[in-house]
């Protein structure tokens, strides 16, 4: 059973097709991967599935019935979104930052109800933010600062989660610690991720975009072959595996048609030598 | 926390009840307080008032208004320039930002010096007509550059120039000295005119804009990660912001008509009121109005009595507190980038 679908997208942008026709079906608890190069609507896609992005044309339902008929509160209520960079002016707490995740919940002119304060507090424990939550925003690190923006959307009492490439101003260290986390949540996940290794160990399922289209979907050993990776991201790579998950190694000295065969030093050689056609 | 709430919603209202017990109190004529006082009872249905009629009418029909009239300004310019500074994610946002009081000056200059409307405008709705025609003209233009927040704020910064250099025109143009001087009193802002129509006035509209704007308290608050943001905790981000811009250019045109462009309230006393209350807007726009009101009720007694006899307009008494706290503002920000 179905929870969040999209169903044929397409999103224009001028005479730009961003997306072009991506179904994506997810079922409950699964964390997917969207994989693409940069400029492939990775983004994009994430913005339709949240619904504040409305489809040229196709649709996207929520238990069967369209975004735009749900409405924008009632939708934020059950899906959440964590973007790649957040940053704000205004000078806030940890809480105060989760706390806008029961933004969709609450009612004009009145104060927040006791299960608005549980659902902070029980978001900042889950995020292990709990002795953090007096702490200004300002002061936060890059992974503690995306770590809070994770326990706002976990505020928002979602069943659906989407995250905009989440790691992409980490280190390995907190990378890691955040996608942990990530893949320890109770929800359904689509994630947008650059490295393929981390896709690979912490998704159930990959959808690959290049140019707004689907080229392939499905788990990560079937998805992540030296093929698909050459044709997505134009790089040749060597994939093994290990027990559990495929383990890619980008080949760099083969990037350059012609110097496939050289050594990094030749292929330098090559490059800087004038061109002939 | 709760003592500072406490402090805040019993310490707000009874400090602004006693600025204006006092300032009406200080004037030129020698009144005393407790006179001024008796006088102020007996118009609310208290005993008897033991000043003669003029000297009742000094207390009643010119301090009285214009101490309320400060209130209310202040009070309101607070207001829409907090609501500003979080709608536009622009620590340096105004209300006049959008043009709406360069409007009203190129309007109440065209009924002044060349007599549109024939007499029967007044410099005030001449003013209001123009805050609400430069204020259309701002949204027109921002939406159709595609009504992002700096589309806004540029569109804002185009009206206000156009506007300013009309007045200029129109001035320099058609206006004898005595009119100029009238006019510059009233375009640096000037509470020298109040009387019990113009509080009433800007007291109703206060009070809607106030309860419409706290009706989006948590909605402004979700604008703090911007429009993307705000969209993905359900915020209809394009309304939100329509329904906001144009209470607020209400309120500012209606405040701007009857006492001219008073600078640096809407801009400086949010930043200052965000220290006390933190920043989200259920707290922050109540207690700004509270000190807004109360400092323009200060400003004010300040600008009528620091020179007297003659009078300072309140408009530059603001702007000469206004501009050291803006430099802080500015220096505050360099901080954090």
């Amino acid at each position: 059973m179905s929870s969040l679908h999209a169903d044929g997208v397409v999103r224009r942008l001028g005479d730009k097709v961003v997306v072009d026709g991506v179904t994506l079906t997810l079922r409950p608890g699964e964390t997917v991967g969207l994989l693409g190069p940069n400029g492939s609507g990775k983004s994009t896609l994430l913005r339709l599935l949240a619904g504040v992005l409305a489809p040229t044309s196709g649709v996207v339902t929520l238990d069967g019935r369209p975004l735009a008929e749900v409405g924008r509160r009632a939708t934020a209520r059950r899906v959440a979104t964590v973007e790649q960079h957040a940053d704000t002016q205004t000078e806030l707490t940890v809480r105060d930052v989760v706390a806008l995740g029961r933004i969709p919940y609450r009612r004009a002119w009145t104060p927040a109800t006791t299960a608005d304060e549980q659902a902070v507090t029980e978001a900042l424990a889950r995020t292990g933010l709990a002795d953090r939550s007096g702490q200004s925003w300002h002061t936060l690190s890059g992974g503690e600062r995306q770590r809070t923006q994770i326990a706002r959307a976990l505020a928002q009492q979602p069943r659906e989660l989407l995250l905009d490439e989440p790691t992409n101003h980490l280190d390995i260290q907190h990378q890691l610690d955040l996608l942990e986390l990530i893949a320890g949540l109770p929800v359904t996940t689509v994630i947008a991720l650059h490295d393929l290794n981390l896709a690979a160990m912490y998704c159930d399922r990959l959808l690959v975009l290049r140019d707004g289209r689907a080229v392939t979907q499905g788990t990560p050993a079937e998805v992540l072959t030296p093929a698909l990776i050459e044709q997505v991201y134009g790089v040749r790579a060597q994939v093994t595996h290990d027990p559990g998950h495929p383990l890619i190694r980008p080949l760099i000295r083969f990037l350059r048609p012609g110097a496939r065969d050289g050594s990094p030093l030749e292929r330098r050689a090559t490059s800087d030598a004038p061109t002939t056609p | 926390m709760s003592v500072r709430s406490l402090l805040l919603t019993v310490g707000g209202p009874a400090a602004l009840l006693a600025s204006i017990a006092v300032a009406v109190t200080i004037g030129p004529a020698d009144i005393s307080t407790g006179d001024v006082w008796a006088s102020v009872a007996a118009h609310l249905g208290l005993g008897e008032s033991a000043l003669a009629p003029l000297r009742d009418g000094i207390v009643w029909d010119l301090r009285m208004p214009r101490t309320l009239l400060a209130a209310v300004c202040g009070a309101g310019l607070a207001v829409c320039g907090a609501v500003m500074q979080s709608l536009l994610r622009n620590p340096l946002a105004d209300p006049f930002v959008l043009g709406v009081s360069s409007g009203a000056s190129t309007g109440a200059v065209a009924v002044v010096v060349l007599g549109v409307g024939g007499g029967a405008v007044s410099l005030s709705a001449g003013a209001f007509l123009g805050a609400l025609l430069s204020f259309a003209l701002v949204l027109l233009l921002s939406h159709t550059l595609g009504a992002g927040t700096d589309r806004v704020v540029l569109s804002g910064v185009a009206a206000m120039q156009l506007f300013s250099a009309l007045t200029s025109f129109i001035v320099l143009t058609s206006a004898d000295a005595e009119t100029t001087r009238g006019v510059l009193f009233w375009l640096l802002g000037s509470l020298t005119g109040a009387d019990w129509g113009q509080v009433l006035l800007c007291t109703a509209v206060l009070a809607v804009v106030l309860v419409v704007c706290l009706g989006y308290a948590r909605t402004l608050d979700a604008f703090s990660f911007g429009d993307e943001a705000a969209a993905g905790l359900g915020v209809r981000v394009a309304r939100t912001r329509l329904v906001l811009l144009c209470a607020t250019a209400l309120l500012t045109a209606a405040l701007v008509s009857c006492a001219g462009a008073i600078g640096f309230v809407g801009l400086v006393l949010p930043h200052a009121t965000r220290a006390l209350t933190g920043s989200g807007h259920a707290r922050l726009l109540p207690v700004t109005a509270l000190t807004g009101a109360v400092f323009l009720v200060w400003v004010d007694t300040l600008a009528r009595t620091v020179l007297d006899p003659q009078e300072v307009p309140v408009g530059v008494v603001t702007s000469l507190i206004g501009v050291p706290a803006f430099v802080a503002v500015l220096y505050r920000g360099r901080r954090r980038t």
